[in-house]
């Protein structure tokens, strides 16, 4: 295990380990765009329903985000290939199907649906929270000694509560890390994207159980990192918290 | 209606002269009215704050009819949902929405809205009973791990905490393949899969629970480990343990689904919504909408009207955590 000698996929005649590391780059270029993405929306998502609560903004942004939440993932990626790839023709139907890195983000415009898909339930989720932490924090008492001091409500906002609910978004980052992995699964296997998750769905199909096994280690592995990553977050997000000696 | 709270110390005028030395100001703990909430009040309480959220009432609504729809629907509109042959024989593939197939017929001939009835039976089954799996097993690991402490706690954890790391939808895959699928193993499966969050939440609560004067108490009198987990510490979690497992509902029926579109759903001719909703998409292009949409709207159906009974359950179980 640890010198990453995984067995034998006799049904693809390699190595397990060569079969996953040609598609680990790939799937972690589409979990890293899709997250980025999903942060960039959720977070001011959040805040601009925080701005607007109780007004058809926040009830129509939270509306949205409980469908997309319930929505099953493949179900969102073939209704985006539907009507974007098929009936407008913006983007191509079939994702960069380029065996290297550089060959799929020479191909910008095919990552768009899958990474779209890939976040949808990021962002729903995300949203949701921030909203909730944000309401959260602007109930607390530094919020209104911030005001009562005379703090802009636009420096009231990003600098005293969104700093704060930051740290609660960063430990949903952390335990949302395993699911957003294993969507990669079902979104890779709906825009047959080369990556990771399309190799599970295979190795699934071929009853390719060292490959399978495989698979599902290096995921962990993925998992535990992204976890560590998120660990390292909070202590740029929060000065309070200091790893190590002081 | 609300009895006069004992908490709130009279005013100086008010101050019966002969009281004022052991009372008013310094009631008792156990003063009338504390102790005489029993547990069919605070259901009621809780069970008042529910009913007062709209969107929760809604999603219960919504929940019943489902199952009423899937249970009860086959029982006045028959529908031949289990022989390939006679299907393909009776009646034409892909028909669109007519006035015998009301939802017209996928791409074996099956009638859609009889289908819809009979794997939704299958989805919310599962769903449900993984739910159910789900939360026994992790209750109780939860709160045996949380109860005895130690080294006990830190080795059932880090099994949790092995388990966590591992993306649920791999290991559903592994399970799924490695045995047959059926819908007895999609419980377990499923179910296996999903304890872990529980389990986490439950030794949360336990850790608080255990060092309650009335845990110590039933220690000191002699009552078993056994005793304290399942008659003190579950019965007091149960807030927590409810909430989640609304929740477990819903995560089960979308992670049967996304099985279902990976081709390890409910195998045919039996199906599940998950199963049908990937054989639609499969013809999408084609333009046979009715093959997806009916079995879309009930699943996001479900899920929302599950989330908003879970979101309405935690704000009345923490109203009555804070009034304690």
């Amino acid at each position: 295990m640890l010198h990453f000698n995984l067995g034998y996929s006799y049904k693809n005649n390699a190595p397990v380990s060569t079969l996953i590391f040609q598609r680990l780059p790939k799937t972690l270029v589409l979990l890293g765009l899709s997250t980025t993405f999903a942060l960039l929306v959720a977070i001011p998502l959040g805040i601009l329903q925080v701005v607007k609560r109780n007004t058809i903004v926040d009830y129509a942004a939270t509306g949205v985000s409980f469908v997309l939440y319930a929505a099953p993932s493949f179900l969102i990626g073939l209704l985006l290939i539907l009507y974007f790839a098929v009936d407008l023709r913006w983007f191509p139907v079939a994702a960069p199907s380029a065996s290297t890195v550089g060959g799929i983000l020479a191909d910008p415009r095919g990552l768009v649906l899958p990474v779209l898909t890939l976040a949808a339930v990021t962002v729903a989720s995300f949203s949701r929270y921030m909203r909730s932490s944000m309401m959260d924090v602007m109930t607390q008492d530094f919020i209104r000694t911030a005001r009562a001091k005379g703090a802009s409500s636009r420096r009231v906002l990003y600098g005293h509560a969104l700093r704060n609910a930051m740290i609660s978004i960063i430990t949903l980052l952390g335990l949302s890390i395993p699911s957003i992995v294993g969507g990669a699964v079902v979104t890779e296997t709906v825009f047959n994207y080369p990556g990771m998750g399309l190799l599970t769905y295979n190795a699934a199909l071929n009853l390719d159980v060292p490959l399978l096994i495989g698979t599902t280690f290096v995921a962990s592995l993925a998992v535990v990192i992204g976890s560590f990553v998120a660990d390292v977050l909070y202590a740029v997000v929060d000065p309070r918290i200091r790893y190590g000696s002081r | 209606m609300a009895p006069a709270d004992p908490f709130v110390a009279p005013t100086a005028g008010e101050l019966p002269v002969a009281q004022g030395v052991t009372g008013g100001a310094f009631p008792e703990p156990m003063a009338p009215g504390g102790e005489a909430r029993s547990s069919g009040s605070q259901l009621r309480q809780i069970a008042r704050t529910f009913i007062e959220n709209k969107l929760a009432v809604a999603g219960f609504v919504v929940l019943v009819l489902m199952v009423l729809f899937c249970w009860v629907g086959p029982v006045f509109y028959h529908t031949n949902q289990t022989n390939t042959q006679t299907a393909l024989l009776n009646s034409t593939q892909n028909a669109p929405p007519s006035g015998t197939n009301p939802l017209g017929t996928d791409e074996s001939g099956f009638d859609i809205l009889g289908r819809l009835m009979f794997g939704g039976q299958n989805s919310l089954m599962i769903g449900f009973a993984a739910a159910g799996v789900a939360t026994v097993l992790g209750v109780i690991w939860g709160a045996v791990s949380g109860y005895f402490g130690g080294v006990v706690d830190s080795v059932m954890m880090r099994i949790v905490d092995v388990f966590l790391s591992v993306p649920y939808i791999f290991l559903l895959v592994t399970l799924t393949v490695i045995f047959q699928s059926s819908v007895g193993l999609l419980i377990i499966v499923i179910g296996a899969v999903a304890w872990l969050v529980p389990a986490r939440l439950v030794r949360g609560e336990t850790l608080t629970l255990r060092v309650r004067e009335y845990v110590q108490a039933v220690r000191v009198m002699g009552g078993t480990g056994r005793r304290v987990v399942f008659r003190h510490i579950i019965p007091n979690a149960v807030g927590t343990i409810v909430v989640n497992a609304t929740f477990q509902v819903a995560d089960a029926i979308l992670a049967l689904a996304a099985l279902g579109f990976l081709g390890l759903g409910v195998p045919a001719p039996q199906t599940d919504w998950g199963s049908m909703l990937a054989d639609g998409v499969n013809v999408v292009t084609d333009g046979y909408w009715w093959e997806i949409y009916p079995v879309a709207i009930a699943i996001i159906l479900v899920v929302v009207a599950l989330n908003f009974i879970g979101d309405a359950l935690r704000d009345a179980f923490e109203v009555r955590l804070q009034r304690r």
